[in-house]
């Protein structure tokens, strides 16, 4: 059976054109300007958020006092260097079909990235949803297919329905190999890391335009420092970063949302649904960073057949991350990528030493590839 | 213009290793279809090269096509050989005029679909005003190529007026895009299998040489440089340009010429138009002073009708192009890491 994914005919999007208006990016900036008296240093915890400042130049506009930190929302760079190797393993040595989002293909495993297995004949394919996978299981019922569950909130409903999707249609030989990890343990963990100094937080629109907004409340009363829902356009940062001066300046600590035309509080609650079916939450080594407890999904027993892990019993150990590379103070926001001695030297984009250099959502690469290696090439 | 050229009857409806061989099968397939439908004088020869009379400086270009599907909106791999390199020997400034073609066909592949593509051949010839003087064929076994890949090589003479050099581009200079960007690339990921997506987005395979043969006749030594992003996309030649000639670019998002439904796929699949593929247009590099002039002459071919001004040569930041966004932020363009998407031309 031939594939078909066929996605609604694309026309003229809406609510693009409307937030990249240089004259509301302008007057944003303005009011920040008026409004700001002190150094403020605030994280915006998504990767797609570090990716849009730069790419957009945001960074250099800002006012001096404003100091964006970029968080450990990347998936791509959070995924530890064990589960590359696994994947690597699963194709080269289980014959497995193993189906991956593209960004993840290029990040250095121990000794060799996905990209490298592939162009060794490992049978590695770069799919655009991992639905697409369990038709390739129904393609290929004599070949296993495992789809790399990468990601934080954002994707787990679609790998959730993946594993449901399989399990109705009877396809057995598909199961997924998860590194899902969430957003709130890791602002926890930047919070309790004594070297951080944040001030603030953009909290990732898309994370809780799945999971609303209720985990955020918490974490505003325990640290009191003001959180804001945050979209990933121009003019959704720049009025994210405003809300988020404002509350600064007055002295406020409030949960806020910025990103309401897409986000409710509540969330998407058939996608929550689904993540609660599919997964249970569990302890996850973060690349960078260590061990975060209970910050991220594992598939629960009900799908344990699934569960790439335990179908095909590989237990391989962590590898120390490259010694020159500074990932983890990076992910923390304890460092800028042009601070680390390697950037740009040993470490670009086609030879990355570790693995926000790959995505374009990692700090490194978003540096490298937009504003910041201007002085640095 | 709908071409009626009637696959001739064959007693074989799938290539074989036979028609590679260079035996009887071989003569066949080339007598019944390549030598008859792409007839010349050089070609009926059928002699083991073509023999030529060129004079004066003469441009010669070779490029290899593999693209997958073989036939997608707006074109075919046929079409796509032919014009591909009418198009490199027009950004060199010549007068396209000979291609070599040849053939790597995967065993299997369908008479039809063999036909089809060499219909467009004989069509994008004769377009383009370029003759195919010889060739080759050669059938490798089913699952060692991908249903065809095709090189052709052209040769054509150096227009008289021209003088396109990497050493002319200066400071001050502006960069002109001949119309929208990255459409060819989409147009083939919307058919990509697993990727399929509905949109009315075609590939932009076109020959540019009739425009660029005008556009030189007209600027003569003005036009400083000419280029076709191709594969790379718009990013990848202008680092080559700012690379090669020591200077800096500046661009203009604002300015970046692009269709609606190309910049909502593009959205969505989280791909930058700069790295996206083209086939059908190119970038000049003039003189300041010549800029409105160039554009309004080429909105006026209607392969050109959203020519702009996107950018221009500097002194600042050498070596590096450098891109104002939307909302007046700066960031650099690098080039192209990887590949967005394998296997686009």
């Amino acid at each position: 059976m031939k594939k078909q994914l066929t996605y609604r005919k694309i026309t003229k999007l809406k609510y693009v054109n409307e937030y990249r208006d240089e004259d509301l990016a302008k007057s944003y900036l303005a009011q920040i300007k008026d409004i700001v008296t002190k150094p403020w240093n605030i994280m915006e915890v998504c990767g797609g958020q570090t990716h849009s400042l730069v790419k957009n130049g945001i960074i250099d506009l800002l006012p001096d006092e404003i100091n964006m930190i970029h968080g450990p929302g990347c998936p791509v760079c959070v995924t530890p260097i064990h589960l590359i190797d696994e994947a690597i393993y699963l194709a080269e040595e289980k014959n497995v079909i193993l189906c991956s989002y593209g960004d993840m293909l290029r990040v250095p495993g121990a000794t060799k990235s996905l990209l490298d297995a592939k162009a060794g004949h490992a049978d590695i394919r770069i799919l655009y949803s991992p639905l697409e996978a369990v038709q390739l299981a129904q393609n290929h019922p004599d070949r296993e297919v495992v789809f790399f569950a990468v990601g934080f909130e954002t994707t787990a409903p679609a790998n959730a329905m993946s594993v449901v999707q399989a399990h109705q249609l009877g396809v057995k030989n598909y199961s997924i190999l998860t590194s899902h990890v969430l957003v709130p343990p890791a602002m926890e963990a930047v919070m309790d890391d004594t070297e951080s100094n944040i001030h603030a937080f953009l909290a990732a629109g898309h994370v809780c335009t799945i999971m609303g907004i209720s985990e955020y409340g918490p974490l505003v009363d325990k640290y009191k420092i003001p959180i804001v829902v945050t979209g990933f356009e121009p003019v959704d940062l720049l009025q994210g970063i405003y809300m988020t001066v404002k509350q600064l300046e007055e002295g406020s600590a409030e949960l806020e949302n910025q990103y309401s035309r897409v986000v409710k509080s509540e969330g998407n609650q058939n996608a929550i649904n689904l993540i609660q079916e599919v997964f249970k939450v569990d302890n996850r080594v973060w690349r960078g960073i260590g061990n975060i407890p209970q910050s991220g999904y594992e598939v629960n027993e009900k799908y344990a057949a699934y569960d790439a892990n335990l179908k095909f019993s590989v237990n391989i150990e962590d590898t120390p991350e490259n010694a020159d590379c500074i990932a983890g103070a990076i992910l923390k926001g304890i460092k800028k990528p042009s601070e680390c001695s390697q950037f740009g030297k040993k470490c670009k984009p086609e030879f990355p030493l570790g693995a926000p250099m790959v995505s374009s959502e990692g700090a490194c690469a978003a540096y490298y590839h937009f504003n910041f290696a201007m002085n640095q090439i | 213009m709908q071409y009626v050229c009637p696959m001739p009857k064959l007693d074989f409806d799938r290539i074989t290793l036979g028609h590679g061989s260079g035996g009887k099968l071989t003569n066949i397939l080339l007598q019944t279809g390549v030598f008859d439908l792409l007839s010349n004088p050089y070609l009926d020869e059928h002699h083991d090269g073509a023999i030529l009379e060129l004079q004066g400086p003469t441009a010669f270009t070779t490029d290899s096509f593999v693209v997958s599907p073989i036939f997608f909106p707006g074109g075919d791999i046929g079409e796509l050989a032919v014009n591909g390199t009418v198009n490199d020997l027009a950004m060199c400034g010549a007068k396209a005029q000979y291609l070599s073609l040849s053939f790597i066909i995967e065993e299997g592949m369908l008479m039809t679909d063999f036909w089809q593509v060499l219909v467009s051949i004989k069509r994008a010839c004769e377009i383009a005003g370029v003759q195919v003087v010889t060739g080759d064929t050669k059938v490798v076994e089913r699952g060692k190529g991908d249903q065809i890949f095709i090189n052709t090589t052209g040769v054509g003479q150096i227009l008289p007026t021209a003088k396109i050099s990497m050493n002319t581009v200066k400071e001050g200079d502006v960069i002109i895009v001949s119309d929208v960007i990255a459409s060819h690339g989409i147009a083939i990921m919307s058919k990509r299998e697993g990727l399929e997506f509905e949109s009315d987005i075609e590939s932009d395979t076109r020959p540019l040489n009739g425009v660029i043969e005008d556009l030189i006749s007209k600027y003569g030594d003005s036009i400083h440089l000419l280029k076709d992003p191709t594969r790379g996309g718009l990013s990848s030649v202008l680092n080559e340009i700012a690379r090669d000639s020591g200077l800096g670019i500046q661009l203009e998002e604002k300015n970046l010429p692009i269709n609606e439904q190309v910049k909502a796929a593009c959205e969505i699949l989280g791909l930058d138009p700069l790295y996206v593929a083209n086939e059908g247009i190119f970038i000049a590099i003039i003189p300041s002073n010549l800029a409105e002039s160039v554009v309004e002459h080429l909105k006026t071919k209607v392969e050109c009708r959203s020519a702009s001004i996107i950018g221009r040569i500097t002194n600042d930041h050498p070596k590096q192009v450098i891109i104002k966004s939307s909302i007046g932020g700066k960031r650099v363009v690098n080039m192209l890491v990887g590949q967005q998407l394998p296997r686009i031309c």
